[in-house]
């Protein structure tokens, strides 16, 4: 368990819709270039608390937070940090594919960039193609960068909006049930880039798929009830775990 | 038993039948003032639209011939002005109902946008009148343009908040978990992919301001000649029609009956091309 420089680190998240408390003291931490999963059964609070990792949790209208969360060392949550900023460098892509309507394809993949200023052609022509590249989506859509987003197949616009997520260059990539809406090849596809992917980004994702937490991820985290109880090695919740709840979980005892 | 299942059944059928009857015969005689009134302005008026009808000013009392150029001109200077101010300020309208309006201030002011609707426009050429003529002490086409944007205003609110409502909210949160700020989400991500169907608002709302009377009668009044100047009064189609439908000269009712031709095409085409454009099956959603 190496836990000298991570990306990513969590303490002691808490996290309220209006007065109920939704989640409790969760710490996590991800080294670079790793895939961290969350699982556990649904309402746990597994979107709750990754919400609240690039604080799209505060959007709620009456939802607050507690706790800390480290980029790369500094707090998330210091007062003073504009959250715009910190959505630049930790991405999202979400349950359901939401590509922008009236936008086409190449636009939806840019318009981070654009409205972050950077509005020369070449470099918005260059990032579209380098995204859909690296999302697997470039031979698909190569002829049709003009048609509109919605008009791709369900597994196409994820993928469109994990080339969206990228285009703006995230260090840290959070993904909340990104297959759960797609067919199983199109899951296949996006468990495929994640591998490639993890080389540049960090990813946290969660997921109902128990095989595919274990096949995509490095380390796993359970939570239940708004809580996390275990957070060890993907290997070890599998084959090993240490809480009794883990191991019904994963054997399908409950959920 | 049996017979008085089916003649039950027989009942059940032809007050079925009666009451579709009832309801089909509603509608055709809801078309039939529609049609007879676009059938007798057609009659009326189609003799007199002519080349001179577009391009000549008014003729003097006692002379026949001249057309209702300046008129025609007029309308489409105070519908423009009417846009320029009522199109701005009431897409901002809808945009602050639909996205930031919470609490009772936006409350309030979507009641009162409801209340505009439904202001008689005799009364906001009053109003009109009061602010914006009495005070110069001179009718002017900058005077009937704002009484024709007060009436657009509220109705391209309503149609921009109604259309941003129907935006799922997942577009917003993607655009703000991009690191986009809100505003330039609202703007460029909500308003953006409803902006088709604003387009369609506006021109629906074009649609019932060119035909309007009442508040250019003491705001915009009359011209008989050219006018391009904000503060003078203009001519304009709807108070042309009036003033010469009520004149005693026969060959002033004829051009009287080609101005209302020429505006129910105006209105009639705007709208079916408004309905062509909502056809088009939409990406939006
Ligand atoms: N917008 C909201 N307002 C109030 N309560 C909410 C809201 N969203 C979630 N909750 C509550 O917070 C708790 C955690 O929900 P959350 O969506 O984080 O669960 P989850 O683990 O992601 O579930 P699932 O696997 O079904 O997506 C639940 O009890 C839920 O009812
Ligand atoms: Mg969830």
């Amino acid at each position: 368990m190496t836990n000298l420089n991570p990306i990513l680190e969590a303490r002691q998240i808490n996290a309220w819709f209006g007065g109920t408390q939704a989640i409790r003291d969760i710490s996590i931490s991800a080294q670079p270039n790793t895939v961290t999963a969350l699982i556990g059964p649904s309402g746990c609070g597994k979107s709750t608390f990754i919400r609240c990792l690039n604080r799209m949790h505060e959007e709620v209208p009456g939802a607050s937070v507690k706790g800390q969360v480290l980029l790369s060392g500094s707090n998330i949550y210091d007062g003073g940090v504009d959250p715009v900023s910190v959505r630049r460098k930790i991405g999202m892509v979400f349950q359901k594919p939401n590509p922008f309507p009236a936008l086409s394809v190449a636009e939806n993949v840019a318009v981070g960039l654009r409205l972050a200023g950077i509005s020369k052609r070449s470099v918005l022509n260059e990032t579209v193609e380098k995204s859909l590249r690296q999302a697997a989506l470039w031979e698909e859509v190569k002829d049709k960068l003009r048609s509109p987003g919605t008009s791709l197949s369900g597994g196409q616009q994820q993928r469109l909006c994990i080339a969206r997520a990228l285009a703006v260059s995230p260090p840290v990539l959070l993904m909340d049930e990104p297959t759960s809406a797609l067919d199983p090849i199109s899951t296949a596809r996006i468990e495929e880039l994640l591998n490639e992917l993890k080389k540049q980004v960090t990813v946290v994702i969660v997921t109902h798929n128990m095989q595919q937490a274990a096949r995509i991820s490095d380390r796993t985290a359970f939570f239940l009830l708004g809580e996390m109880v275990e957070f060890d090695e993907t290997a070890t919740i599998f084959t090993n775990p240490k809480d009794r709840r883990t191991e019904h979980y994963i054997t399908g005892r409950f959920g | 038993m049996n017979e008085d299942l089916s003649l039950r059944d027989f009942r059940r059928k032809l007050i079925n039948w009666a009451m579709g009857a009832v309801l089909a015969l509603a509608a055709a005689l809801v078309l039939i003032p529609l049609l007879s009134v676009f059938a007798y302005v057609v009659k009326q008026g189609i003799s007199s639209v002519n080349w001179n009808f577009f391009t000549q000013l008014p003729k003097p009392v006692g002379e026949t011939g001249g057309g209702m150029a300046n008129a025609l001109l007029g309308t489409i200077e105070l519908v423009l002005l009417a846009m320029l101010v009522g199109v701005p300020w009431g897409v901002a309208t809808g945009v602050y109902l639909a996205e930031y309006g919470r609490g009772k201030f936006a409350r309030a002011l979507g009641f009162c946008v409801d209340l505009m609707t439904s202001v008689p426009s005799i009364v906001v050429g009053l109003f009109t009148y009061t602010i914006l003529v009495m005070p110069f002490k001179r009718f002017s086409a900058m005077a009937g343009g704002a009484s024709l944007a007060i009436i657009m205003i509220p109705i391209v609110a309503r149609t921009t908040e109604e259309l941003l409502k129907l935006v799922p909210n997942h577009i917003r949160e993607a655009g703000l978990a991009l690191g986009i700020p809100r505003w330039k989400v609202t703007l460029w991500i909500v308003l953006r992919g409803s902006m088709s169907g604003i387009i369609t608002g506006v021109m629906l709302a074009v649609a019932r301001v060119a035909g309007e009377t009442a508040p250019l009668l003491f705001t915009a009044f009359n011209n008989s000649y050219w006018s391009f100047k904000l503060d003078q009064p203009i001519a304009s189609l709807p108070i042309q029609i009036y003033n010469y439908a009520i004149s005693p000269f026969e060959d002033w009712h004829r051009q009287a009956w080609a101005g209302a031709l020429v505006l129910v095409c105006f209105v009639l085409v705007l709208n079916l091309s408004t309905r062509i454009l909502m056809r088009q099956p939409r990406s939006t959603r």
